[in-house]
């Protein structure tokens, strides 16, 4: 922390960014070499994804259904109940899907990644590496960023289908809006560039997450507190930087 | 060897299902999209022509007496009468219906979306599979509506309102008596 209180606070934020961009252009050229190495992209795919099925399931599904209940009260106020295919499938694949699957998969997989790799660097796991000549980037951080990237659209995917779904649930089957007409709205209104648009936004935010998350780990302070400051700061700058590139992205789809 | 063993079914299950996901998506949901079909629901077809369908989409229910007896599975544009042919598959328990019935294309509520309604005719012989409904009416455009109701009230104003609409030019959409 001292670094900190002697350059300042904007100081700090420039030369973490720095270091973030850095350590990016790194970290691709380790993935060059970690790609010689499937089984580890798996593992990390497994240990990004796998694992937090469960809770994009959870998530899209109660997500779905609090569209259908909202939609279905406001879409009745002007008589335009049957469109609520459209705007549940329009506000999950472009917005809440990309988004919420981001801010899930911060919490659950970014927090795994950065303790991990910073538990690593503070019980000398990384320098014995070094040691043996193991690269620790392409054998350590490039899986786990491979994992991350590979794993968002596909989490992002999952969780669009289970809230359409959550959707009909709620208004089709509680509120008795016609099944066909649900899904025929839905298919006239949505083109192939909302589908492209949500797919682009969760690869970027794939990419921004697990980039964040192995660089707190990598650059944690090697104690007890600087790992939980990282997984801290970890979930912090990914929603944050989620949210903002959200709305870069949404402007730039328009 | 296990635990690797689980760990592979498990990330396998995870890429199948999260690329299953995106295929749905981007095959099934845009309405320019590669259409799967999931098998042919049971019942039988009929088509219908009309001059305008309006918004009628496939999959918009087709009702009579404002129940549901089957969906519309398709929409095609006769090039001899110009004409839209809609088709329709009904289902199976709805097997009475008059041959000579009447078919409309109703607007549920004011904004709400649009479906075949049936109205019955009088006839002992029944629909059925192939059998087309001749007497049909075309959905009531809006935006005609009141395109006529403007024409007739600024005739009206001058005319009397029992002058004939000028705007019958103006509307050839408008439905059959």
């Amino acid at each position: 922390m001292s670094n900190a209180v002697r350059h300042g606070v904007i100081l700090e934020g420039l030369r973490k960014t720095g270091a973030t961009g850095i350590f990016f252009f790194r970290l691709l050229g380790a993935c060059v070499s970690a790609l010689r190495r499937p089984r580890l992209i798996v593992a990390q795919i497994f240990n990004a994804g796998g694992r937090s099925l469960i809770i994009i399931m959870l998530s899209g599904l109660f997500t779905g259904m609090v569209i259908g209940l909202l939609g279905q009260d406001v879409l009745a106020r002007f008589g335009a109940e049957t469109a609520l295919g459209t705007l549940a499938a329009l506000a999950l694949l472009k917005e809440l899907g990309p988004v919420l699957t981001s801010l899930l998969f911060a919490g659950r997989a970014g927090t795994a990644l950065t303790s991990e790799i910073g538990l690593m660097r503070a019980t000398d796991q990384l320098t014995a590496m070094e040691v043996m000549a193991v690269d620790p980037m392409s054998y350590v951080a490039a899986p786990r960023f491979l994992g991350g990237v590979i794993a968002m659209p596909l989490l992002t995917a999952i969780f669009e289908i289970i809230g359409l779904f959550g959707a009909q649930l709620v208004g089709v089957q509680l509120l008795g809006i016609d099944r066909g007409v649900y899904w025929s709205q839905m298919q006239s209104a949505v083109g192939m560039r909302d589908v492209t648009e949500g797919i682009v936004k969760s690869l970027v935010f794939g990419v921004v997450t697990s980039l964040i998350a192995v660089t707190e780990g990598y650059h944690a302070e090697p104690t007890a507190e600087g790992v939980g400051l990282a997984t801290t700061r970890t979930v912090v700058a990914s929603s944050v930087m989620t949210l903002l590139l959200d709305y870069v992205l949404t402007a730039f789809f328009l | 060897m296990r635990a690797t063993r689980s760990l592979e079914i498990g990330t396998g299950l995870f890429v199948i299902l999260g690329l299953a996901a995106l295929f749905f998506l981007t095959t099934q949901l845009p309405g320019n999209g590669l259409k799967l079909g999931f098998g042919k629901a049971p019942g039988y077809d009929v088509t219908a022509e009309f001059d305008n369908i309006g918004a009628l989409k496939v999959g918009a229910p087709v009702r009579m007496a404002g129940v549901r007896i089957g969906d519309v599975t398709g929409i095609g544009f006769d090039d001899q009468s110009y004409r839209a042919d809609v088709h329709m598959r009904i289902y199976p328990q709805f097997n009475q219906i008059p041959e000579d019935s009447y078919a409309s294309i109703d607007t549920e509520g004011l904004l709400g979306s649009q479906f075949v309604g049936i109205s019955p005719g009088g006839l002992t012989t029944y629909l059925k599979n192939g059998s087309q409904i001749l007497q049909t009416q075309s959905a009531i455009v809006l935006e005609n509506l009141i395109n006529k109701f403007f024409a007739n009230f600024a005739s009206g104003s001058s005319k009397g309102s029992a002058a004939p609409p000028a705007s019958q030019s103006k509307s050839p959409q408008e439905p059959h008596p």
